[in-house]
């Protein structure tokens, strides 16, 4: 092990295993998470070439057979639990994208709450088995996020009893779904249902786009890849059009609403339970965010400790660059935040499934706010996150935009989750919704309860900037809970101006949704604010579960740095509001200083905490043991453009022209 | 792009059969955008000359960058290399030159995709730290490409950091030669372009050592490959240095040397000399080796900062009136998502931006050349200042500008993501600016230690050098707008900053404190670094926001196209305070009322910008060409050539890729398909080109 490493380890102040231990859950977790990871890692057919110096297509090839491998080996071995799953995929994967999952994902579980029991006969066990492989078309290319305006169309004949599915334009073809370009054989397609003459809005049908067997497309259908990306190398995102394409009545998913043979349109219960899969599909992307900020710290913090550069004192030998307070305020914030979103991550999932325990009681009252709020978390989780992780790459200077760093992998591989699911900004404004909501409520005289019953104590108006000027002193920097109420009492204000101003438009005569659009900027920082001040409250509240005394002090200082260090960044707010005083600010500016270099010594500690695998992380700079250099030369030997001594660029372009240039 | 303009969808800008929604936005600009066109070139001759260039570029499908996005990184190391040779040639016959005005355009037109840009680093610093004899021997062959040649400082462990460099160059009396070596891993030249496959000859920069004792660094010649086979030198290691997030084009590179010996005279010999009884003569001042540096800095913001950012704003400017979304008023169409506030406020500050930095071209320029000519001249006078500015501008610019072509991408959604929208291949670009020619944080230090000589100076009544005489004026101390049209006033924005920058460079005498209260020297900087960032920034942002309200008054004799120019400096001004209100706020000098009117106005001016928003991306005036983006063309559809491009991609070539055996599920090898259709597609054409 590198030197430098070895030191870092040796004079941590805490075991970073009882950290990892609550970051997984408890000690049984974290075992029975190693177990299935050391299957994959020591099974041989799992080994492939640095994916770094594959092509694409190759890529794509490497991940289909490995997933392949994968279903193969879950069932095998009776690995069922979905957290277990997760452990085993991501292991396989590196976190990344694969072609089967919209398959196993989205397909099989849209069958198993969507489809009735006679459509599950005919289609579970053939796509369990891989023989039917399907996607989800949802996402047109003229349309994402605003799902209403989808132009797919879906038109009942009673003649034959079948829907006729058509892409009337092009911003009409389904474009994005994965694992449509390539692999699947069947999608799932949400169109516009016409019935006797009505659109009868939005619906999924089970539609084959390829012939089994030869996998050649079925007349009518055109699909194909959408091409090269940022990244998601091995997924082939795909295009899908269909023209005057039939498919029988059966074909619709109709545990819900349903056709009759006649034509005749039968109105779905409840549409609540979709919630329910957002909500879930959130969890995962905030503890994406936490999981790849945690991959980007862990490798630009280690690099930090083995890179020397320059001096601080003239003439001792070239310090570590984690030793340099510019690089210690870019990498221990992001550490912090990155500790701080996995506590997100974990909240979100287990009032998740709190609540879904409820829904199968039938008690969905709590679902409509959790599905306004993680839309909040999910956009601003995943915006700091996706931040963070290039701010960790140009932190590793030029060695971070090699690929061998893997940086830049994690970045593609992260940053379309800022669009996808809900592109962030309609995310932030839909959470907006809810606290104007809320906040028309509370100045109607009702309570609200839950994440934002802070916006009771605004009850009758009361919170005038004069006023809360009178509370500067109550702020205790160095007291976790104090700056909770700090961050409150901002979210609070930009709720407050946010509804006013909203009112101040609408006064203006203007339409709903122009004085919405009007206001949206002061929306999006009420959510912001709302959703800052949830992160540094969970934060908070995960200290006092933790028991080690030696591991709670190392938590309390990152807990308080990442609730100043927000201060620092928004000073602007809390003066403005007059939370905090000029001296106050100060202060925050030192305390934030003071503690950078209180964690210093237990910076690798705390990555080393993340536990994760160099093969999962697949990374030459953030190796476990250090070897950095030597390694980064036998990375680069294997370069596809050192295959040969002389490049053939030379012999065909440069020789023949060379003398008469 | 040949082909694409037969099937009736892929057009120039030339021709005209434009998507309604953005033709719409064309027809209401408030200002002659060929007149801005021609403001931004720096005159209408040079459009003129710009514009015959790019349409000889763009009429040879040899030039063509189509395939680009689905290129391997040898294929489009070998494409590179292919287009800078055949450019070479076009440029002969054409009777353009090296030094003339109409490569600039070449490389803008090929969005910098050309293979030997380093070569050119290697002939400046032959030119600059060359002897007259060097300067003749080797310039020659150079110029002919008779040696292709590289800069290799940088190495695996070492970057921004020279002295650190660890690889030897020994002087034997005996034999009269120089050995070189690579004395460990971590001295291994690492990163210099067209070394891991191009290059013959390379600038080494290595420690010297006679009898025993070390020089420091210097620069020698060194031939790496054979000029017959290409085959590497013997004592060479040389290689690629692998795949990165972008420049793969470039064939960056590892050198390892052992116990190569060149002759005496290899070494560059301009400044510093060893006689041939192992005497080191020093003559003059190096002082002249910072300036390659600081030129190698304003010339990369030119040519590959600053237009990234132009064309991100084009792409996702465009797009944002051509794509539509969700409904603003019940019953009308969707809208366009530029009439969104958030969209407005994602992209327009950063139209604001891009004009900023635009004009920091020839306030840059000015200030270099001034410096050149007295440096020239032995006076060395103006030089840390020079360096100062260049080094804070260089930093400030490439992190906006790589932030902003990252929100650029996210603004435009998913279809942001896909390689087709040409956004990726930018932000990639960018991010690399961040790190090199100097590491950003490191180069504002750099700023920041000159502004604290500066306030020192300040104290002691010395001269202050121009950019920093504000550091002297008296402080107003409190912002005297009453209103928020009031904050549309330059002197009362320009105050704010010139305000928020004196107090963050005052702020640095904690500094002196420290040193008094006994901490070292070097301790003390170390503990106020963070502090002394935020300083160089504030500093480089009141320049730059300085330097547009300037720019604004200059345009007096063009009312309308300064109207809309002062819009957008106002933005720029404004949306700087609304996002760092903390700083205004501080210690008071601008009030929470005043920031609410700041909002206001700013809030406002997206509004207002939002009418002129696409004429001013058009008065850019990038080809579809060298945009190379389905989302940002001229004539805006996107839709159709998002559709047709994607069906171009390798892999739609098989349409078949997975097959079934009873039922089993099976891979199917692609190897031979994809080997056979790289062949046929991947250079359509090879055959006429050569």
């Amino acid at each position: 092990m590198n030197e430098d490493l070895r030191r870092e380890r040796d004079s941590a102040s805490f075991n970073p295993e009882l950290l990892t231990h609550i970051l997984d859950g408890g000690a049984e977790r974290t075992q029975r998470r190693k177990e299935i990871e050391a299957l994959v890692l020591n099974d041989p057919d799992f080994q492939h070439e640095d994916l770094n110096f594959l092509s694409r297509s190759q890529r794509y090839e490497e991940a289909i057979r490995k997933s392949a491998l994968m279903v193969v080996k879950l069932r095998k071995y009776g690995i069922a639990d979905p957290d277990e799953i997760c452990w085993f995929k991501r292991c396989v994967h590196h976190g990344r994208a694969e072609p089967l999952d919209l398959h196993l994902g989205m397909f099989l579980p849209t069958l198993l709450t969507q489809a009735t029991l006679e459509q599950q006969d005919r289609f579970f066990m053939p796509a369990w088995n891989l023989e039917i492989i399907g996607s989800y078309a949802q996402t047109e290319m003229g349309h994402g996020t605003h799902l209403r305006g989808l132009e797919t169309t879906a038109t009942y004949d009673p003649a034959t009893q079948e829907f006729i599915l058509n892409s009337p334009t092009v911003t009409s073809i389904k474009w994005w779904p994965g694992g449509l370009g390539k692999t699947s054989n069947h999608a799932i397609v949400l169109a516009q249902l016409y019935t006797q003459g009505q659109c009868k809005g939005l619906h999924a049908f089970i539609v084959p786009i390829r012939q089994l067997g030869t996998h050649e497309p079925l007349p009518g259908i055109t699909v194909g890849d959408i091409g090269p990306k940022f990244g998601y190398d091995e997924m082939d995102n795909g295009y899908l059009k269909m023209d005057n394409f039939r498919i029988p009545r059966e074909n619709m998913l109709m545990k819900y609403a349903k056709i009759e043979p006649d034509g005749t349109y039968v109105k779905p219960v409840s549409d609540k339970l979709t919630y329910g899969t957002m909500v879930f599909i959130r969890s995962i992307i905030v503890g994406d965010s936490a999981r790849s900020l945690s991959k980007a710290c862990t490798i630009a913090i280690r690099y930090s400790s083995v890179r020397h550069q320059s001096e601080l004192k003239p003439g001792d030998p070239e310090p570590q660059i984690l030793d340099y307070q510019t690089q210690q305020y870019k990498l221990f914030p992001l550490l912090a935040t990155a500790y701080a979103f996995h506590f997100v991550g974990a909240y979100i999932k287990m009032t998740y499934h709190r609540i879904t325990g409820d829904i199968n009681e039938g008690d969905l009252s709590e679902l409509p706010e959790l599905h306004a709020l993680t839309a909040g978390l999910k956009a601003f989780t995943s915006w700091i996150a996706n931040a963070g992780i290039e701010e960790c790459r140009m932190a590793c200077g030029g060695h971070g935009y090699s690929r061998c760093s893997g940086l830049p992998d994690i970045y593609v591989t992260f940053t379309p989750c800022c669009t996808y699911e809900g592109e962030n900004t309609v995310m932030m404004l839909q959470t907006a919704r809810f606290l104007i909501k809320s906040y028309t409520q509370v100045c109607s005289g009702q309570l609200v309860s839950g994440m934002v019953s802070y916006l009771n104590d605004l009850s009758g108006q009361h919170i005038q900037p004069q006023q809360v000027a009178a509370r500067p002193t109550a702020v205790h920097i160095n007291d976790p809970a104090s700056l909770v109420e700090a961050y409150k009492l901002r979210a609070s204000r930009f709720v407050e101006v946010a509804a006013k101003n909203l009112q101040a438009e609408l006064n203006r005569r203007k339409s709903q949704e122009d004085a919405w659009n009007r206001t949206s900027v002061d929306l999006v920082r009420a959510s912001e604010a709302h959703c800052h001040y949830v992160v540094v409250k969970l934060f908070t509240t995960q200290l006092s579960e933790i028991n080690d005394a030696a591991v709670h002090a190392v938590m309390n200082n990152l807990c308080l740095l990442y609730a100043l260090y927000g201060i620092s960044k928004h000073t602007g707010d809390f003066l403005q509001a007059g939370i905090l005083t000029d001296a106050q600010v100060t202060q925050v500016y030192q305390r934030v200083k003071e503690l950078l270099a209180a964690i210093r010594p237990n910076a690798v500690a705390l990555v080393d905490a993340f536990d994760f695998h160099d093969n999962c992380l697949a990374s030459v700079l953030g190796r476990y043991d250090g070897n950095i250099y030597e390694n980064m030369f036998e990375w680069a030997k294997k370069s596809p453009l050192n295959k040969t001594e002389v490049h053939e660029a030379f012999h065909k372009h440069l020789k023949p022209k060379q003398a008469k240039l | 792009m040949a082909q694409w303009n037969r099937s009736g969808y892929f057009r120039s800008s030339g021709s005209r059969d434009v998507n309604p929604d953005l033709e719409t936005e064309r027809q209401t600009a408030s200002f002659s955008v060929e007149r801005l066109t021609a403001i931004l070139d720096g005159g209408a001759d040079n459009t003129r000359t710009r514009r015959a260039v790019e349409a000889v570029i763009h009429s040879e499908p040899g030039f063509s960058r189509e395939n680009q996005y689905f290129q391997s990184q040898n294929e489009r190391y070998e494409a590179a290399v292919r287009r800078s040779v055949y450019l070479k040639e076009k440029m002969h016959q054409m009777g353009w030159t090296e030094d003339g005005p109409e490569i600039k355009y070449c490389y803008r037109a090929l969005g910098g995709d050309l293979a030997f840009n380093v070569h050119r680093v290697f002939k400046n610093s032959i030119l600059a730290l060359g002897t007259d004899e060097q300067i003749a021997k080797w310039i020659p062959l150079a110029d002919k490409y008779h040696i292709i040649g590289t800069y290799a400082q940088t190495e695996l462990g070492h970057g921004t950091f020279l002295r650190g460099l660890e690889t030897t160059a020994i002087f034997d009396i005996s034999t009269q030669e120089f050995t070189l070596n690579t004395p460990k891993i971590s001295a291994m030249k690492w990163w210099p372009g067209d070394l891991g496959r191009s290059a013959t000859h390379a600038v080494v920069f290595a420690q010297l050592y006679i009898k025993g004792k070390c020089y420091g660094l210097h620069a020698f010649i060194l031939q790496i490959r054979s000029l017959r086979d290409h085959s590497p030198a013997p004592g060479v290691i040389v290689g690629d240095i692998g795949p990165k997030m972008n420049f793969e084009h470039i064939d960056n590179g590892y050198l390892m040397l052992q116990n190569i010996n060149i002759p005496r005279e290899n070494m560059l010999s301009r400044f510093s000399q060893v006689l041939p009884d192992g005497t080191y003569v020093k003559r003059g001042s190096d002082k002249i080796n910072y300036l390659t540096m600081i030129m190698t800095r304003v010339h990369i913001l030119w040519t590959e900062v600053i237009p990234t950012l132009l064309k991100a704003c084009t792409i996702a400017t465009r797009y944002s009136v051509v794509r539509r979304q969700s409904k603003l008023n019940p019953g009308d169409p969707e809208a366009k998502i530029l009439d969104y506030q958030t969209q407005q406020q994602k992209l327009l500050p950063l139209l604001a931006t891009a004009y900023a930095f635009h004009f920091m071209n020839a306030y840059v320029n000015e200030f270099y050349n001034k410096g050149y000519t007295e440096i020239r001249q032995e006076n060395f006078d103006s030089l840390p200042e020079l360096h100062a500015l260049t080094a804070g501008i260089k930093a400030i610019i490439t992190e906006y500008c790589t932030a902003g072509a990252e929100v650029c991408l996210r603004a435009c959604g998913g279809h942001g993501y896909s390689a087709l929208s040409g956004l990726p291949f930018l932000y990639t670009k960018l991010a690399a600016s961040c790190t090199y020619e100097g590491e950003n944080t490191v180069l504002f230090l750099q700023t920041a230690r000159f502004l604290v000589k500066c306030l020192a100076a300040v104290h002691s009544g010395q001269p202050i050098p121009p950019s920093a005489t504000y550091l002297s004026s008296v402080d107003s101390g409190k912002c005297q707008a009453r209103t928020s049209a009031d904050f549309l006033k330059p002197d009362i924005y320009a105050e704010a900053y010139r305000h928020r920058a004196t107090r963050s460079v005052k702020s640095t005498t904690k500094l002196q404190g420290l040193v008094q209260s006994g901490a070292e020297q070097h301790e003390a900087w170390n503990q106020c670094t963070v502090q002394l960032v935020q300083a160089a920034k504030a500093h480089c942002h009141y320049i730059v926001v300085k330097n547009f309200i300037d720019t604004v008054e200059k345009l007096r004799n063009e009312a309308e196209i300064q109207k809309i120019v002062k819009h957008l400096c106002d933005l720029f001004a404004l949306h700087g305070i609304f996002s760092n209100t903390g700083d205004f706020l501080y210690a008071g000098y601008i009030s929470g009322d005043q920031i609410d009117m700041v909002t206001a106005s700013y809030l406002d001016l997206l509004a207002v910008i939002r009418n002129d928003a696409v004429p001013l991306v058009d008065a850019f005036d990038f080809t579809d060409e060298s945009l190379n983006s389905a989302l940002g063309s001229y004539d805006g559809h996107v839709y159709q050539r998002l559709y047709e491009w994607a069906q171009k991609s390798p892999t739609n070539k098989q349409v078949r890729t997975v097959g079934y055996c009873h039922g089993m599920w099976r891979v199917r090898a692609l190897h031979t398909h994809f080997l056979l259709f790289t062949m046929t597609f991947s250079h359509p054409g090879d055959q006429k080109i050569y």
